[in-house]
């Protein structure tokens, strides 16, 4: 065997190799390496600063004020590092920081279950053709067709109070998230399916399944793996809206989105604008994040994410 | 033009199939509840006699193929539930009836539509004319000022949340800055300006995230463009700069924008659900939520068919535009 091909860079070592230069993608990894190892010390963190996102403390409210915290920046002290929640007086650090692992933990979940059943549905559907191609092509326009937030919400009524509502947003978001992922997988796979070493493969009668899994597949991992950094935010987000409108992680489990919902009156009211600060920058920057680093993987990977039909 | 013709007839028969599907799915899986709506009417105490009776007039001791059928036949003829003097008449089109608020839910929707559809509407041609001219002008200007702004104003808009950017914008213009109303719909019949004044905020919170997409798009597709060879010969055939740039770069751009606004039709209505939230304005979402909150099955059925209508026809829409831009679309 010559040395040229065991010495040759692979391109996803290439890849990464762009990433690392590309600025943007750098500040995008390292936040997003930063909110994930908050998020997965958040119990400890919490710990660590002596508190839980449960307790009430109403001796640090100003009656006077309609219960808003004592003392300056939203009640920031040495105990409460973020301050505490108006009304309440729970501690507001506790509540930021395990609001940010429901959000990361929803949106992780929803990805990866998208992008395993949108991968595989998506290539099968190159790969198979035929039928099973036309019934996921217009299933694929039927979940774009629909209003997702409304049905979401709408949801809310007819799923009995026993299923844990985090695993009802986890299902929704991923029934109507799976769907672009496939139909991008599906354009990138088909212009794979008619090249030689499919056809070789299948020459020496390769299983479909084993041409899906061991050819197809690897070929496509930069997309996939593009695609699946790009959605993360999305979902992120998308979460957030629910948990806005009241129809998301119900309380008392800590969610960005429903504090912000929350603090809307009091920061109309100028009683405690901090109340907003704090869960509004941990999402903008978990969003930022996830943003800058799905953008750095895409140019690093060079995929053209055409919206073909 | 016979091609085209033949495209939209084809379009209308697969839109018509659509909506049949869908509006039985969603009304398979809303009736599949728990959640009965007789038994929240017919109240307290509930004999088994008085239960029957509220069921048989709301046409719910039918079988649920049967009541899908009224359903549709509602929608063409009307619906009457009961009989004589007490007998409830809902109106063609009839998207069903409310009996917790004692109201079709038709009328329901058509007196907060106006307010969803100003945000939705107005948001959207703003942030057309805001995105594809920004991405027009960051791609003129490659690499310098004018195109890092653009792009950086296009990242902060790909991540921020949109109801957390429109509490903000009401905090700096509502508050702080005192300049326009922080909350509330005024018809458009009663007084346009205030209509208008009330709303520049929500479009605009509404149009800068959303004309985002649209820049990058823009900026994208018109790079690719302007290094064509028709462009060229444009050129050297002697048409001014202006002419090239909109005649001959941004047409060819134009049919990835269409579809992309085609995709993002289905999220502008859960845009303006958000923003109406935020900006406290009465309008479907607010509708939808609270029927949530009460288990007011027919409002929620009635909303969640009526906007996947309203996307349904609006992607009809958008396909029939794109098959006049692109004729290897409606040949193809």
């Amino acid at each position: 065997m010559s040395s040229s091909v065991a010495g040759a860079v692979s391109p996803t070592r290439q890849a990464l190799r762009r990433v690392r230069r590309d600025r943007s993608a750098r500040v995008g990894l390292v936040l997003v390496a930063a909110l994930i190892v908050v998020a997965a010390a958040s119990p400890l963190l919490v710990k660590l600063s002596g508190q839980d996102a449960y307790t009430y403390h109403i001796d640090l409210l100003d009656p006077a004020r309609g219960n808003a915290p004592l003392g300056s920046f939203g009640g920031v002290s040495a105990e409460h590092w973020f301050g505490v929640e108006p009304l309440t007086g729970r501690d507001l650090f506790s509540i930021v920081v395990l609001g940010l692992r429901t959000s990361l933990v929803i949106a992780i979940v929803v990805t990866v279950v998208t992008t395993v059943i949108g991968t595989l549905l998506g290539i099968t559907a190159a790969y198979v053709g035929g039928w099973f191609d036309a019934v996921l092509s217009r299933l694929l326009d039927f979940l774009f067709g629909f209003p997702q937030l409304v049905f979401m919400i709408a949801l809310g009524i007819i799923v009995p109070a026993k299923v844990p509502r985090t695993l009802l947003l986890i299902g929704v978001l991923s029934v109507f998230g799976w769907a672009g992922l496939a139909r991008l997988i599906r354009a990138q796979a088909r212009s794979l399916v008619t090249r030689e070493f499919v056809e070789a493969a299948r020459s020496v009668g390769s299983s479909g399944w084993w041409v899906i899994t061991r050819e197809l597949l690897p070929n496509l991992l930069g997309p996939v793996l593009v695609i699946a950094t790009l959605a993360i935010p999305g979902y992120i987000g998308a979460e957030a809206a629910l948990s806005f409108l009241g129809v998301g992680v119900p309380p008392p489990t800590p969610s960005l989105g429903r504090s912000i919902s929350d603090s809307i009156v009091w920061v109309y009211t100028g009683a405690d604008p901090w109340f907003m600060v704090f869960p509004g920058i941990a999402l903008f920057a978990a969003v930022l994040g996830f943003t800058l680093l799905g953008d750095g993987v895409r140019d690093a990977f060079d995929v053209r994410l055409r919206r073909t039909r | 033009m016979p091609g085209i013709v033949w495209f939209v007839v084809r379009r209308l028969f697969a839109t018509v199939l659509v909506m049949l599907a869908l509006s039985l799915a969603v009304y398979l899986i809303f009736y599949a509840i728990p959640a009965d709506p007789a038994h929240l009417s017919c109240g307290k105490p509930c004999t088994p006699d008085r239960l029957e009776q509220a069921r048989h007039f709301m046409q719910l001791d039918q079988s649920t193929i049967q009541q899908y059928l009224n359903f549709l036949r509602g929608i063409f003829a009307g619906r009457t539930f009961g009989d004589g003097p007490a007998a409830v008449r809902c109106e063609a089109p009839c998207f069903g009836y409310s009996f917790p608020l004692g109201r079709p839910v038709t009328t329901l929707i058509a007196d907060r539509l106006p307010v969803t559809a100003s945000i939705a509407l107005g948001a959207a041609v703003l942030w057309l004319l805001i995105g594809v001219s920004l991405g027009v002008i960051a791609a003129l200007n490659r690499g310098r000022l004018l195109d890092r702004l653009s792009v950086g104003v296009a990242l902060i808009g790909v991540s921020t949340p949109s109801f957390l950017l429109g509490l903000l914008a009401i905090l700096a213009f509502g508050f702080w800055l005192n300049m326009v109303p922080v909350n509330g719909y005024v018809p458009f019949t009663e007084s346009p300006v205030d209509w208008a004044w009330h709303l520049v905020t929500p479009w605009l919170v509404l149009a800068v995230l959303q004309a985002a997409s649209y820049i990058r798009l823009t900026r994208a597709q018109m790079l690719e463009e302007l290094n064509l060879d028709h462009i060229t010969t444009a050129r050297a055939k002697g048409a001014g700069e202006a002419r090239v740039v909109v005649t001959h770069g941004l047409r060819g751009a134009l049919v990835p924008i269409v579809t992309l606004f085609g995709l993002d039709l289905g999220g502008l209505l859960g845009g303006a659900i958000l923003t109406e939230k935020v900006f406290s304005m009465q309008g479907l979402g607010e509708l939808l939520i609270s029927a949530v909150g009460q288990l007011d099955v027919a409002v929620v059925v009635g909303v969640t068919l009526f906007s996947a209508f309203l996307i349904i026809l609006a992607n009809l829409v958008v396909d029939i535009v794109h098959g006049a831009l692109d004729p290897r679309v409606s040949h193809g």
